[in-house]
């Protein structure tokens, strides 16, 4: 019956929606589905971009899960996750509600300030940052400062800091852009439901819970989606600061996709990482959606 | 989703399996390169006046003050000797070059002459293409290997299966030498009361003592893995073997990373961290930040190529000096180098004699004049020119004893297409540490065996 009426509305039959859609569909297969399948296509051959290329089946998806190196780099995306959107979700959450509860004066101001290292192009940020984290930078004379001497290091150096150095660059850049997503969010609760919670009795940690998290679950799926795909697919950040070192100590995916396909002649194996890495983001965005699904 | 009727599915399904039939079915990549290489022996014409209006299409990477201030001066002389010759000329940074010119090499259009790297990874993969022209017949025709002795030739020969590196073809001409050695501050060496050494057991002494005297001996930043490269080469030249190098160095079989020789050099290396003979957080200071901590005088030695010079003079001026790698007592005077990008032919060219005499012009002895007079340090005939007073007289003096009198050595990172990345990694974990010399060499081992036992 619905689908009836459905059908009365769109016209005779279905190719008129399909004739409404095909332009758009022509440039989305022209310039995502044609180049998708053709990176599926070059990852099944060990090529170096010039000389006849030897076919060698799924031998380049065996070496993303065998060869060491690989492997870490997509485990090091894994913690990147952390830094891009778990700590900026945490972070977002808490300064969003003290923002809109606080109702402190001038607060389109501090929303752009916290906003701001979104417009920054990364590549600025990237090259910022190695300022701050250099052995005589600004990190470095704070800790001094502080009388934590004994901790300074060169940050994006040391094996041990240098991955959790860049994800904090990831933490400040994603941090504006949750926390303004979910401000839009919290703002269209009704104060009604904040009144009727605090004649309940509810304190602010009950009030955060019971009324502003489940509020905002759409604007949490967006922001989740946005900041683990900006952590899966870093490139720029990692290219600019640590070219992947210390040893291969923050090679990411992406990073690694350009080395073998631009600088290596490794085609075929970049193509393989890059067409596993889109696997992953689809994969977990798919988890993450459904967060925003369940009601 | 769930609204869409079954039929409009099975039309998507089909239409997704016919688009991954036609993948499947699409010809293998490569295979519209797969022509035969190009041949070895060709009749020239080195009449340019007689080909008729020709345009050269150039691509160069000669971007900055004094290399780009060369080229257009002497496309300009060429194309006024020839007027039948437009150049149309393409200039690019080295690394924007180095990603574009795989693809521009492979499409329909590609360049007359290119200027591509030496290694393994740029070079070499060419010529096992069969993209760029052996230049034997013009070789002959216009004398370029009584122009270029063999110590240049290897860096730009391969054989035409671009399998054996430093042997075989010349496939391209280079304009510039390059050496890696050593800058110091001769203000801070007489402040600390301390000579220039003259021997390698002299440095190293002088290294102690600027250390003893609470100052930093040497900078180095590595952020880019490659600057300690460098630091490495120079030790590993002074306690290995000069042909155990070479044959490292240009990935040939039978030799070893892993000798006591190269054990000691990565020992030394990893010494000199473990002392403190280097700035606080190598790894984390970049190559930029290095050299000018070094010319605001926080360091009093810095090893580096000759590509630094320039810069260094524009900030210390007078107070700077450079030396070829002091070698120990009784050996030869060696040290990493070798040329600029060379310029080639490509086998697209619908011009190769045109290209070869652009080849000769702008690496005839006039050209390498001209390079002089515009700073850059020519490639032949350095010891004939005469360079401007200061830090480039310390340079083509440096060239030019370890080109003629000593042991130009090739770079470490044309060994194999990944062993820049790899010893990059390698000199990092070192020099934080994390690695003992015998693991750190083990790593690169690995891949230089990989490489030659596929490559034959």
């Amino acid at each position: 019956m619905a689908d009836a009426t459905r059908r009365s509305r769109l016209g005779p039959s279905p190719w008129h929606a399909l004739a409404y859609v095909a332009p758009a569909l022509a440039v989305y297969a022209a310039f995502v589905l044609y180049p998708l399948g053709r990176a599926v296509h070059l990852s099944l051959f060990d090529w170096d971009g010039l000389t006849l290329a030897t076919f060698v089946g799924l031998g380049n998806y065996v070496e993303v899960v065998t060869d060491g190196d690989l492997r870490a780099a997509f485990g090091h995306t894994l913690v990147l996750v952390v830094f891009f959107a778990v700590l900026p979700t945490a972070i977002g959450l808490v300064l969003a509600g003290l923002l809109t509860r606080a109702r402190v004066r001038g607060l389109p101001f501090f929303r752009t300030v916290v906003f701001l290292p979104q417009v920054v192009a990364m590549v600025v940020v990237g090259v910022a940052w190695r300022q701050l984290y250099a052995p005589d930078g600004s990190v470095n004379d704070l800790l001094e400062l502080v009388g934590l001497g004994g901790v300074t290091r060169a940050w994006l150096g040391d094996p041990t800091f240098a991955l959790p150095a860049v994800g904090v660059i990831g933490t400040w850049v994603q941090t504006g852009l949750v926390t303004v997503l979910l401000m839009a969010g919290t703002s269209r609760i009704p104060d009604q439901l904040y009144e009727a919670a605090r004649l309940d009795g509810a304190g602010p940690v009950r009030e955060f819970f019971a009324i502003t998290l489940p509020s905002v679950r759409g604007e949490l799926a967006v922001a989740l989606t946005l900041t683990v795909i900006a952590a899966l697919k870093t490139f720029d950040l990692i290219y600019i600061t640590t070219g992947g070192g210390p040893g291969n100590r923050t090679s990411v995916p992406s990073y690694e996709v350009y080395n073998r396909a631009f600088r290596l002649g490794e085609v075929g194996s970049a193509a393989a990482v890059g067409v596993t890495l889109t696997v992953l983001i689809f994969v977990i965005n798919l988890a993450v959606a459904r967060i925003g699904e369940r009601r | 989703m769930t609204s869409r009727s079954p039929r409009t599915r099975r039309v998507a399904v089909a239409a997704l399996a016919g688009a991954l039939g036609l993948l499947a079915a699409a010809c293998t990549p490569g295979a519209e390169n797969a022509a035969a290489p190009p041949p070895t022996d060709r009749a020239v014409q080195t009449d340019i006046a007689a080909l008729g209006p020709v345009t050269l299409t150039v691509w160069d990477q000669e971007v900055r003050g004094g290399q780009n201030e060369q080229m257009e001066r002497l496309n300009a002389a060429f194309q006024e000797r020839y007027p039948n010759v437009t150049i149309a000329r393409d200039s690019r940074s080295f690394d924007d070059l180095a990603t574009t010119l795989r693809l521009a090499l492979s499409g329909n259009d590609a360049p007359d002459v290119v200027q591509a790297n030496n290694g393994r990874a740029d070079m070499g993969a060419f010529v096992a293409a069969g993209e760029l022209l052996p230049l034997g017949p013009w070789s002959q025709a216009y004398g370029w290997d009584q122009r270029f002795p063999d110590s240049v030739r290897q860096y730009v020969s391969y054989t035409p299966d671009g399998k054996v590196f430093g042997e075989g073809e010349m496939y391209g001409l280079p304009q510039v030498g390059e050496v890696v050695g050593v800058y110091y501050n001769p203000a801070e060496l007489q402040r600390l009361g301390i000579a220039v050494p003259a021997t390698w057991e002299d440095f190293e002494a002088a290294l102690a003592a600027v250390k003893a005297a609470g100052a930093t001996p040497l900078q180095l930043g590595n952020v880019e893995g490659w600057p300690a490269l460098h630091v490495f080469g120079t030790v590993q030249d002074q306690l290995v073997p000069a042909d155990q190098i070479t044959d490292l160095a240009f990935g040939r079989k039978g030799a070893s990373w892993t000798t006591p020789q190269n054990t000691q050099a990565a020992q030394k290396v990893a010494d000199w961290a473990g002392a403190g003979y280097f700035n606080e957080g190598v790894n984390g200071l970049d190559d930029n930040q290095a050299w000018q901590a070094f010319s605001r005088g926080e360091s009093v030695f810095f090893i580096g190529g000759t590509w630094y010079a320039a810069d260094l003079e524009a900030a210390m001026g007078q107070n700077v000096r450079f030396m070829p790698p002091p070698p120990p007592a009784g050996r030869p005077i060696s040290a990493t180098g070798g040329t600029g990008l060379p310029f080639a032919i490509t086998s697209a060219s619908d011009a190769p004699d045109a290209a070869a005499a652009y080849l000769d012009f702008i690496t005839s002895p006039d050209a390498m004049a001209v390079l002089t007079e515009t700073g850059n340090l020519p490639v032949v005939d350095t010891a004939a020119q005469t360079p401007p007073a200061g830090l480039s007289q310390d340079v083509f003096a440096a060239f030019a004893t370890v080109a003629e009198d000593g042991q130009l050595l090739p770079y470490l990172d044309y060994a194999t297409p990944t062993m820049g990345d790899t010893m990059g990694a390698a000199l990092q974990d070192l020099l934080a540490g994390s690695q003992p010399p015998d693991a750190a060499l083990s790593t690169v081992e690995a891949d230089y065996a990989a490489f030659v036992e596929t490559n034959g």
